[in-house]
């Protein structure tokens, strides 16, 4: 029998269930589309899993499951999101990201070509972030048992010595920083949904954060308290998390808070509020209160930092409330999200 | 966004409210009902209490529809929904109102009902067009605004001949609403509170003009303020209301003229008067059976009537005894008056309905205003 390759028809071709099998159709699966996008070193020497130096001290781990409708979005995709998303869990214990895995389940009949089109976005986010994918897997499930693909990465790092971030460090007098507009990633994900009947120019934020957090480390590491990336929730569940973690309040000032008027006008019309908009290039910082100017201008001289801004203070409040002076001057609590956020009738 | 802006500008919000403390007289108490759910929104989301001196206090009337949908409406919806044939189209927000029995649209949902959540009745036509074998409900409701497009969507199912498309009718008028709540207010009672005008929605006056509000003010002598939802809008209303009860007038004004005026929108009013008639009566939430507050298909379009296609009984259930919504709605207590607030009742775990819509009073109070209670107690 020949053993001449069939080549996988990028173009047309569906992901069916030998793709899962463990048998050839998978190992050229796993050649054409995983290897060529993601293309390293470790990869290329074909184990299942990676050998690799560690350095002196800690590292830090981080798993994180996607799952995202719609699948491509402006601005990214799934693929790059996973990769964006789990370098920025690591970065945010203000860890120096190393490497990656990424595990993917497959619907049958899912278009090779868009499986490409994420795997190189993927490949290319990676490479740009400098966190190679050393490993995975792939599985593919029968029709209906997904929702196209979800992608699952690891991701591991370095800790600098003596650094050491955690939500329970906020204390009453710090400064709140985040690094940009808030709302950007979730309201141009929602605006391609089906049944959206609004149209914007909005692209998604996401992007790897690494680098804008070395540089804060390097400006004043030790005057960071917590950092972390307000996705899911957007920047109100992030607050309030951190205000559980700490057994702390916050007080931010609706009039410092950087929305786009994309956003704003988006979030109006469909009745949310973009302090619970998801966000993916974004992170809030909790910083020592002399260190905030310091820290404050290492962002801003960073492309990723350009619109930094201190929202507020750590207050003491032992009901752990988020409260938010209006751009009115009046007050109001900033609060989780119930449930899902659903768009209201009127 | 150059046009919402101009409502939310924070300064002009100080002068204003400098000029509403200076016009209100300090030695009398000013009570406005905000019927609407929207402008009890823009109350708590803008912190517009803190900027009203004390003499002046809002009522957080029963205007959101998902708050007065009462129980057994959601009942029958699930009821509908659990229909092996049936696809059920609704809107985002009513797919946690409780039900009876903790029973909700999104736990029938993950129960395996066919449960969709759309975004307009246009969404539901498409789906109903998609799946010729499905019979596809929309769960309709809301006041005069919400009704205007039900009544399209039935002229454009009529038009193109779906046999498979209907709507479940949960369609209420907000004048009977206003005139149960004077009728309720025993004016004898000390605890009972009192209502020295009402905020009335824009949004519903650009379909039915301000005219229906007219008899209000004149009956039970009560300025009326058609205003729009922006936080300027409700604090320029409450002004025009200040100064209506200082010179002892109750006239209709319209502060929403740029959308406002007095016969409203006479193409949808007459669009909805083809396909819709009053019921004789209807439950809301916390209010009780109210005459002539809701509307139904007329008989003509009995064919896209879920109520006439799939007999549905109509279900009735009491709301938890301890809920104080009832009150509430009335603006004779406060959300945070009712023992079940924020301990057994929360927007995650909703016991009555004032908690289930972002614009319910409790859920409001609840997700914007709740460290008041706190500098309350404290104080
Ligand atoms: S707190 Fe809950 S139970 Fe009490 S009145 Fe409000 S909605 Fe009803």
């Amino acid at each position: 029998m020949s053993d001449k390759r069939r080549k996988l028809n990028l173009r047309t071709g569906h992901v069916d269930l030998s793709h899962g099998s463990g048998g050839r159709a998978m190992a050229h699966l796993i050649a054409d589309v995983f290897h060529a996008a993601f293309n390293n070193e470790w990869l290329a020497r074909g184990n299942d899993q990676a050998a690799f130096d560690v350095g002196q001290g800690r590292m830090v781990m981080t798993t994180d499951g996607y799952v995202i409708s719609p699948l491509f979005f402006p601005g990214g995709n799934i693929g790059s999101l996973a990769v964006h998303g789990t370098i920025n869990d690591v970065a945010m214990a203000g860890a120096r990201p190393l490497y990656l895995s990424a595990s993917f389940i497959i619907e049958e009949g899912f278009a090779l070509a868009e499986l490409k089109q994420i795997a190189d976005a993927m490949g290319a986010a990676a490479r740009e972030a400098g966190v190679p994918i050393v490993t995975g897997d792939t599985k593919v499930v029968e029709r209906g048992k997904a929702d196209g693909v979800f992608i699952s990465t690891t991701g591991i790092g370095a800790l600098p010595d003596g650094l050491d971030l955690s939500a329970d460090k906020a204390r009453a007098g710090d400064r709140v920083l985040v690094s940009g507009t808030l709302g950007d990633h979730g309201i141009a994900v929602m605006s391609k949904r089906a049944n959206m009947t609004f149209d914007t120019d909005l692209v998604s934020d996401s992007a790897a954060l690494h680098g804008l957090v070395a540089a804060m480390v390097a400006a004043d590491g030790a005057g960071i308290r917590v950092m972390r990336d307000p996705t899911r929730g957007g920047l109100a569940a992030t607050l309030n998390e951190l205000a559980q973690q700490s057994g702390v309040g916050f007080r931010i000032n609706e009039e410092s808070i950087p929305v786009r008027p994309a956003v704003a006008a988006a979030c109006e019309l469909l009745g949310l509020d973009p302090l619970n908009v998801a966000n993916e290039g974004k992170l809030v910082a909790i910083v020592a209160p002399e260190a905030a100017q310091g820290l404050l201008a290492a962002m801003r001289a960073h492309p990723l930092g350009q619109d930094a801004v201190d929202i507020g203070e750590v207050i003491a409040d032992d009901h752990r409330f988020v409260q938010m002076t209006t751009s009115f001057g009046g007050g109001r609590i900033v609060d989780w999200l119930s449930g899902e956020q659903l768009p209201r009738i009127c | 966004m150059k046009y919402v802006d101009e409502y939310r500008d924070g300064n002009r919000a100080r002068q204003l409210a400098e000029v509403i403390a200076a016009t209100a007289a300090p030695d009398r108490l000013y009570r406005f009902m905000e019927f609407c759910g929207g402008h009890t929104h823009a109350i708590s989301r803008y912190g517009l209490e803190d900027l009203l001196p004390d003499n002046i206090r809002m009522i957080h009337g029963p205007g959101c529809p998902v708050c007065v949908l009462p129980a057994g409406r959601i009942d029958m919806a699930i009821a509908l929904a659990q229909r092996p044939e049936v696809t059920l189209c609704v809107y985002g927000d009513l797919m946690r109102v409780p039900g009876s029995q903790r029973n909700s649209l999104l736990r029938a949902k993950a129960a395996g009902a066919d449960v969709r959540m759309v975004y307009s009745t246009l969404d539901a036509i498409a789906i109903a067009e998609q799946q010729p074998a499905r019979e596809v409900v929309f769960f309709a409701i809301g006041f005069e605004t919400t009704t205007p497009p039900s009544a399209m969507a039935i002229r454009l199912a009529t038009e193109k001949r779906l046999g498979n498309f209907s709507i479940f009718c949960n369609h209420v008028l907000t004048p009977p609403a206003i005139q149960a709540i004077l009728d309720g207010v025993d004016l004898a009672d000390p605890d009972q509170v009192a209502l020295d005008g009402f905020v009335g929605p824009a949004h519903v006056s650009t379909v039915i003009g301000t005219r229906p509000y007219e008899y209000f003010a004149e009956t039970f002598a009560k300025p009326v303020v058609i205003a729009g939802f922006e936080p300027l809008d409700v604090m320029q209303a409450i002004l025009m209301l200040v100064q209506q009860v200082n010179e002892d007038r109750h006239q209709v004004e319209n502060q929403y003229i740029r959308a406002v005026n007095r016969d409203g929108n006479q193409r949808a009013q007459a669009a909805v008067a083809e396909i819709f008639e009053l019921r004789a009566q209807f439950e809301w939430r916390g209010l009780g059976l109210i005459p002539h507050s809701g509307l139904k298909l007329k008989p003509a379009y009995a064919g896209f009537d879920a109520e006439c296609r799939f007999e549905m009984p109509e279900l009735t259930a009491a709301d938890n005894p301890a809920c104080e919504c009832g009150t509430i709605l009335r603006g004779v207590k406060k959300p945070a008056d009712c023992k079940l607030f924020g301990t057994v009742c929360t927007p995650d775990n909703p016991m009555g309905s004032c908690m289930v819509s972002s614009e319910g009073a409790c859920a409001a109070h609840w997700t914007y205003g709740r460290f008041r209670d706190i500098q309350r107690k404290a104080s």
